[in-house]
């Protein structure tokens, strides 16, 4: 099931990124974006990934992967290496998301990030009608064991965008199968009814 | 086991029967002395398949030698990378051809201090050149040569090996399809030389050593070259996994003895390890390669820059480095990873989580062992798949 939605959103970023770029994913898993940007898209890829067996898959799949920590270990990658930096939904459990941030538009010169939108009405939901710390299915974790520390909504993260002078190129919305465009006129029913935002920012 | 007066007479015998390569090609080395006509002793595993797409270069450590798997001739024990090395094994020997070089400077039939110095028709001593890194790579790159080998599939080594592999990415950026540096660093550390220095005074303090002239009479400092060998076994190990695998326990006794016996198990093993590694190395080459190894500095080569050093690589690396290591540290591990980020490399990195310290490399780690294996076989295919484009 995770599986089946993840997909969706590596189909989104995928068709983000132009081919015969350089891209690095951060958080990059057992590879599964990385082998799909590699294989439809020709792109050369890099992933940096803390969780030991996740290394070993990726080296497996013959995947370039470096095992560190997005927190502290992002200065080894040189200022603008790479076309394109990928941050699939782990802004939100960073304890300094905006360093992360900033790091990830001095390495790449775009970012794609994903987040899980806790604007989402389902979200909302649960917390105004049960007064409970909202679990779904993008957020499965309950408040005592969530990695989530900045938990956001698509909306926060838009006028963030707009505070720090970052460019915002693009924003899609994800809801199952369903994609569309965001733009500053359709964002509060877009940011109500979107389980997942995907930034493209410079 | 012959006695050690007649170690060397008995080593040389047996060393007449190994596989080497007159090497007729002079190779002028860093410290600006030219050898030439000498030979590099070697040994191959598994078969060259036909299309020469499945060899492997392995670099050996410190004490290592050609001998990496099976039983050993010279000293008839187990090869030093059994656990990694053979068929089905990680490095599979049914799969790849597998080829290790005994290092200049050794004493396993390559040239090294033991041999006799043309000139004076005696062993060389310390008489010998003074050798570093570079130059054992650059030997050995006459091997490949010598073997039809264009490009390795892959070269590996630990230790001592991996600087070596550093230096021949380096020096030879298209000789090899992938790259495994296992546990080393780019540059020896103020704590790697005091630890080599430490080695040496332990062998220069011993009278039987006499300068290194001790080859002339066909004797070993033993009690040098022992200890110098029980400060290597230290460093190899962590704090906690000697603490888990000696403690405080007492040698076969219920209580000390009052006396300098060895009553400790570590102490014990440490007496063992130093003494049986007489049997097989020869004092001066301990000397000549930490030498070799404290002058070891890719940056310096490359005017200030490991950057430099890794410019155009092609070569696809995967670093590893072991967590409870602290003779070559993770850190020094991940300073080469970032060099060859920064210098656009295709790198990987893997920090094995253990207690074993730097020896991680040539023990049966699973974790470390199947990330090798996984890197190699994928490397494999793309190799065989480049190579029909």
């Amino acid at each position: 099931m995770k599986n089946l939605k993840m997909k969706k959103e590596f189909k989104v970023i995928a068709d983000l990124l132009p081919n015969n770029t350089r891209v690095l994913d951060i958080g990059c898993g057992d590879g599964s974006l990385m082998h799909l940007l590699r294989i439809e898209k020709n792109i050369e890829v890099r992933g940096l990934e803390l969780n030991q067996d996740n290394v070993k898959e990726c080296i497996y799949k013959g995947l370039p992967v470096i095992q560190g920590n997005a927190e502290t270990e992002l200065h080894q990658f040189p200022d603008k290496s790479f076309d394109y930096v990928v941050l699939s939904q782990t802004l939100q459990a960073f304890y300094e998301p905006e360093k992360v941030l900033k790091n990830l538009l001095r390495i790449g010169k775009s970012v794609i990030i994903s987040i899980p939108n806790f604007g989402y009405w389902k979200v909302r939901t649960k917390l105004l009608l049960f007064g409970e710390m909202p679990v779904t299915k993008t957020l499965p974790n309950t408040w005592y064991n969530t990695p989530n520390l900045h938990m956001c909504t698509i909306k926060d993260l838009f006028n963030f965008c707009d505070e720090k002078n970052i460019i915002i190129k693009k924003v899609v919305g994800v809801n199952e199968n369903k994609t569309s465009l965001i733009s500053k006129s359709n964002l509060e029913i877009k940011n109500l009814f979107s389980k997942v935002g995907i930034f493209l920012i410079s | 086991m012959p006695s050690l007066a007649g170690l060397f007479f008995w080593m040389n015998i047996k060393l007449e029967n190994i596989k080497k390569l007159d090497v007729t090609k002079p190779l002028k080395l860093d410290c600006g002395k030219t050898i030439k006509d000498f030979p590099l002793a070697y040994e191959t595993y598994g078969k060259l398949n036909d299309n020469k797409d499945n060899a492997i270069l392995v670099f050996h450590a410190l004490t290592g030698d050609q001998f990496v798997t099976e039983t050993n001739p010279i000293t008839n024990k187990e090869g030093w990378w059994v656990t990694a090395v053979g068929p089905g094994r990680a490095i599979d020997t049914n799969k790849y051809f597998v080829i290790c070089a005994n290092v200049i400077g050794g004493c396993m039939g390559s040239l090294g201090p033991k041999d006799i110095n043309p000139v004076t028709k005696k062993p060389y001593g310390l008489d010998f050149p003074v050798i570093t890194i570079k130059d054992m790579v650059k030997a050995q790159e006459s091997l490949l040569e010598h073997l039809g080998i264009k490009k390795l599939l892959c070269a590996t080594g630990g230790s001592m090996g991996g600087m070596q592999l550093l230096q021949f990415c380096a020096t030879f950026p298209d000789k090899a399809f992938s790259a495994v540096p296992i546990a080393c660093s780019s540059s020896h550390s103020a704590q790697n030389i005091a630890l080599n220095e430490l080695a040496r005074q332990a062998i220069m303090a011993d009278p039987v050593w006499d300068n290194g002239k001790y080859v002339l009479k066909n004797v070993q400092p033993k009690n040098g070259l022992a200890v110098a060998r029980m400060v290597g076994h230290i460093s190899y190990l962590s704090e906690k996994g000697m603490q888990e695998k000696f403690g405080r326990k007492l040698q076969e006794k219920a209580d000390y003895e009052f006396s300098f016996n060895a009553d400790f198990q570590v102490e014990s093993y440490l007496r063992h390890q130093g003494y049986a590694f007489v049997e097989r190395f020869d004092a001066n080459s301990v000397l000549y390669i930490t030498r070799a190894m404290d002058y070891f500095d890719l940056s310096k080569q490359f005017k200030g820059g490991l950057v430099e050093a890794f410019k155009n690589q092609k070569t696809k690396f995967l670093i590893i480095s072991f967590s409870s290591d602290w003779l070559y540290t993770p850190k020094d591990n991940k300073d080469i990873v970032i060099a060859l980020n920064a210098s656009g490399a295709d790198v990987s990195y893997s920090e094995i989580i253990t207690d074993k310290g730097h020896d991680s490399f040539l023990l049966d780690e699973p974790e470390f062992l199947k990330t090798l294996k996984g890197f190699l076989d994928s490397m494999y295919e793309k190799f065989k798949n480049e190579k029909r484009i």
